[in-house]
């Protein structure tokens, strides 16, 4: 008799396709072979949170099947130009293989990779059904490659270029859209730096019935707006381009009829240079609105909370440092289900303050918004008081990520390290997921982040610690870390040495200008093979120096994939004789 | 890649003390031996130069030219690490190998004084002095090349100056560019902007180049204005990856030209650098080592119009505000360049 347990495999994968989570899903290829079987081929979707963790063929052969895939490349860090230029992270390799393996892919995903042109035609060419592209923190590309994914993909949903660099050859890419492609529900360009082919844009715009999100770029005057409004009313999310021109009465009063249309307009940005006169003309889409962000615009404070007094749904909130603490208050008192808010500094590189913004903003918000979960803020002072008082507001904060522009503030009340305040933050706020450490703080904060702050995934340290102490709080005390990125602190050898099983348990580790000698370096790998250790030193090669000389930047990860192939010069693995290589000389072409 | 045109200067060298411990960061006694160095037009070709000055230093480049060749001086090799922690421990080598006329230095495959010597000095080391804030650097220089002298043999500026020691322009680079990290240097009133870390604030560059574009509406400190680093993409000829400099880094020419030698000295000599991802140009292979009169490079840049220029034409502010892409050259596909460039810019004036 069979076993109730051996259902035909096709029923096996049925079940599981109802199976969303990855973690899910994993666990269920573990049950026995044949739930293992049906798992990898009913496979669907992938995310790889570090592309050089395995290889593509590793992928391909692991989960025949995909249908999308999501990869990120670069380190964090590189967003603060810490990685240099020529790291890696490149796309190329996996769009080659997954060309072939994945005739019927539909959706990539990438964060923080070097994309080709070439890349984006392979594309072009080998998916006939491909449907959503998104390239977030990617270059390496240009108008060409945009270009070949307009002509070739007949059933495009979503084109979504956030914050990517393109080299911009020509801004008739759009044109290459043929006439007979209507799917279009996504549209993000506001990265491109020249003028798109507005026609062939309001075109476009116009035969996309479904088009939900439009976000515009620059380039793009603020008298567009009202005709390309007009003909997608039943946009959710819009991003304008520049409003810096004078204010006509006539585009006024256009824009108010045109923002009146759009009735299920739910999320706004853009907004660059925009002058205040023109901010009352999307008073009345402000009541439904859930995303607001004016990061971009240079509005004062008053125009900024008459603005926000308009949006009593808003759920996520992020603009300029202009907003003040009296635009904070606005907000606390305003927006009761506001669960994000990201404060930007409008001058970060000019000695003193520049507006009043001050921890007071965020402690009034913490009080107001009971529902605030994720918090980044840039600011110039801050006290322990005020991050005690935010901490037991706010026992349900996520994420919480603190910039004091100064390296090295102490608490301005009392001159003290900001250790206690920290260490309130991650008592009362069990669930806390994702940190970013800042101002002037000892080993004792690690302490206490070792002890609580149990749910961790990411943490961002900069300009702390002490001794080793520190960082081994953290890698011994913090059980769910999967990141952890550390720049100017002196932590080094004996805390990572300690504590090199941790490290296969988390996704990378990544420490710049710290004190972890070349030998320790080389020693871990010895004792991790599992582990890629790279030393990037664009200086020398630290095999010329003694094994005690410091290095100057580190990226541990663990991989399947062993020593990636594709380092550049000043990028140093240790190999298994454990002499340095560079795989650039060592290796033929 | 045949390899550029020599200019030659002399030594640089520097005695770095190395850290005894690797637990915590110990003070950087740095001691720099450095001597009076002229500056070579090295990568950059040797366009028309003015000056006494100058001409005394091609002059030397030219006697040099059969001598050590091979030596390039790309600013202070020691001079930035007593703020960097990290860098006390390189123990730079004196000589810099970038043309391989010195057979028995080549196997050492030169030095790259990379991007970060340049760029990452500043803040990263002064921020780990700050932890233990019984270390005061002994240069406090935040944007590392401006250490770099002030000649210009390379390149035509506005006016000629008589290469300088070292002393004298760490001396000029203290005062122009106050540590804002080490809060005990920063003087009261700085009227210079902050000298920024690199990569501190965390702000993203798209963001950042968004708002140096909005920097009007920012309180402008002294005349300049408060928006930060502002990356540009610098390519060159046969490279198989770009790099991006801050321009508010340098303060003249000279030091841009010093610190993109530095940066892409490795791709000329060829030896390595070079594999970067499948599919990408090898060379070094078939470099002649002999190759005395390869082309010599030149650095150029695109401006606001989209115009190809000669660097080093316009004065070093205008060319902060028009430049937006460094490209290396060849120089013989720049040769149509240099009068182009003085025309435009006397149409301009």
């Amino acid at each position: 008799m069979a076993s109730p347990l051996s259902f035909p495999e096709e029923v096996l994968e049925h079940i599981f396709s109802y199976l969303t989570l990855p973690s899910d899903l994993n666990s269920a290829s573990l049950v026995c072979k044949s739930w293992y079987s049906a798992d990898r081929y009913s496979r669907r979707k992938a995310f790889i949170g570090n592309c050089y963790s395995l290889s593509p063929q590793g992928l391909v052969s692991r989960f025949p099947n995909l249908r999308s895939v999501e990869i990120k490349g670069k380190p964090h860090f590189a967003d603060f130009n810490l990685v240099p230029e020529g790291w890696g992270g490149y796309f190329f390799p996996w769009v080659r293989t997954m060309s072939v393996a994945y005739p019927w892919l539909e959706e990539i995903r990438l964060k923080r990779m070097v994309v080709s042109d070439e890349a984006l035609e392979l594309i072009g060419r080998s998916f006939p059904n491909f449907r959503v592209l998104v390239l977030a923190f990617c270059d390496g590309f240009s108008t060409d490659g945009l270009a070949a994914i307009a002509a070739n993909c007949r059933h495009l949903r979503e084109l979504d270029l956030r914050e990517s660099e393109v080299e911009d050859s020509s801004g008739h890419w759009i044109s290459r859209f043929p006439d007979s492609f209507t799917s279009l529900v996504s549209l993000n360009i506001s990265c491109i730096a020249s003028e798109v082919n507005f026609p062939a844009l309001e075109r476009l715009v116009s035969r996309c019935p479904n088009l939900r999100s439009l976000h515009l770029n620059r380039a793009v005057p603020i008298e567009h707006l009202p005709n390309l409004l007009r003909r997608a009313p039943q946009l959710v999310d819009f991003g304008t381009g520049t409003c810096s021109s004078e204010v006509h009465p006539d585009i006024y009063s256009n824009l108010v009829r045109a923002f009146a249309g759009c009735r299920g307009l739910r999320n706004l940005c853009g907004f660059w240079d925009v002058i205040p006169a023109y901010l009352p003309a999307v008073y009345s889409v402000c009541f439904g609105l859930t995303t607001l962000n004016l990061s971009y615009s240079t509005i004062p404070s008053p125009d900024l909370a008459n603005l926000i007094n308009q949006c009593p749904n808003l759920q996520r909130l992020w603009v300029l440092d202009y907003i003040e603490d009296s635009g904070l208050e606005a907000v606390a008192s305003t927006c009761k289900d506001l669960q994000e808010l990201r404060v930007f500094p409008s001058a970060p590189f000019i000695p003193e303050a520049n507006v009043q913004l001050t921890e007071q903003g965020l402690v009034h918000v913490s009080l107001g918004c009971k529902k605030l979960q994720s918090v980044l803020y840039f600011c110039r002072q801050f006290s322990n008081a005020a991050l005690v008082t935010i901490a037991q507001n706010r026992p349900n904060l996520t994420r919480f990520r603190l910039c004091i522009i100064e390296p090295h503030t102490p608490d301005y009340l009392t001159r003290e390290p900001l250790d206690m305040g920290f260490g309130a933050i991650v008592q009362h706020c069990r669930d806390l997921r994702r940190l970013s450490l800042s101002g002037l703080l000892t080993d004792r904060v690690f302490e206490y982040i070792g002890t609580y702050a149990k749910k961790l995934e990411m943490l961002s340290v900069a300009f702390a610690g002490h001794t080793d102490a520190g960082l081994h709080h953290i890698l011994s005390g913090c059980d769910r870390l999967r990141k952890l990125e550390i720049r100017d602190s002196p932590f080094g050898d004996r805390a990572l040495l300690t504590n090199a099983a941790k490290l296969e348990t988390m996704r990378s580790l990544w420490m710049s200008s710290c004190s972890v000698s070349f030998g320790a370096c080389k020693l871990l790998s010895r004792m991790m093979p599992r582990l890629n250790v790279e030393v990037i030193d664009e200086n020398d090669d630290p095999c010329s120096r003694p094994d005690n000389c410091m290095v100057e930047k580190l990226y541990i990860y663990r991989s399947l994939a062993g020593p990636r192939f594709d380092m550049p010069g000043f990028v140093w693995t240790v190999n298994e004789e454990n002499s340095t290589m560079r795989s650039s000389s060592a290796l033929p072409s | 890649m045949t390899p550029p045109l020599l200019g030659v200067g002399e030594e640089c060298q520097s005695n770095v003390t190395l850290p005894s411990s690797s637990a915590s960061l110990k003070a950087s006694s740095k001691n720099l031996e450095l001597h009076e160095r002229n500056y070579m037009m090295g990568l950059f070709g040797c366009p028309t130069i003015k000056g006494p000055a100058a001409a005394g230093v091609f002059g030397d480049c030219k006697s040099n030219l059969n001598l050590k060749a091979t030596e390039l001086r790309l600013g202070l090799p020691g001079s930035q690490s007593p703020d960097r922690g990290v860098d006390l421990s390189s123990g730079e080598p004196d000589e810099k190998l970038l043309f391989p006329l010195h057979p028995s230095n080549n196997s050492h495959s030169g030095n790259k004084r990379g991007f970060a010597d340049a760029m990452n000095t500043n803040g990263a080391s002064e921020g780990k002095f700050m932890a233990n804030s019984d270390v005061k650097a002994m240069l406090s220089p935040r944007s590392g090349t401006n250490i770099g002298q002030k000649s210009q043999p390379g390149l035509e500026s506005a006016g000629p100056k008589a290469p300088r020691g070292v002393e004298g322009a760490t001396l000029q680079v203290t005062q122009e560019q106050p540590s804002s990290g080490i809060k005990e240097s920063r003087a009261a009133g700085t009227p210079a902007p902050k000298a920024q870390v690199v990569g501190w604030p965390p702000i993203r560059s798209y963001r950042k180049n968004s708002l140096a574009a909005t920097s009007k509406n920012v309180e402008e400190v002294d005349g300049k204005a408060g928006a930060g680093a502002v990356f540009l993409k610098v390519s060159m000829d046969g490279a198989p990856y770009l790099r991006k400099v801050d321009l508010r880094n340098y303060s003249a020419y000279q030091e841009l030209s010093s610190s993109l030698e530095k940066m892409f000295s490795c791709f000329i000599i060829g030896q390595y650098g070079t594999n970067g991802a499948r599919g990408k140009e090898k060379q070094g292979d078939n470099m002649p080592k002999d190759a005395m009169d390869g082309t010599d490079y030149v650095l150029t840049y695109e401006d606001k119009d989209g115009d190809w220029m000669l660097v080093g034409d316009v004065p070093w502010e205008m060319f902060l505000d028009t430049c937006r892409k460094l490209r290396i050259m060849k120089g013989s596909d720049a040769i149509g360049l240099a009068p182009r460039a003085t025309d435009k810019c006397k149409s301009k004036n």
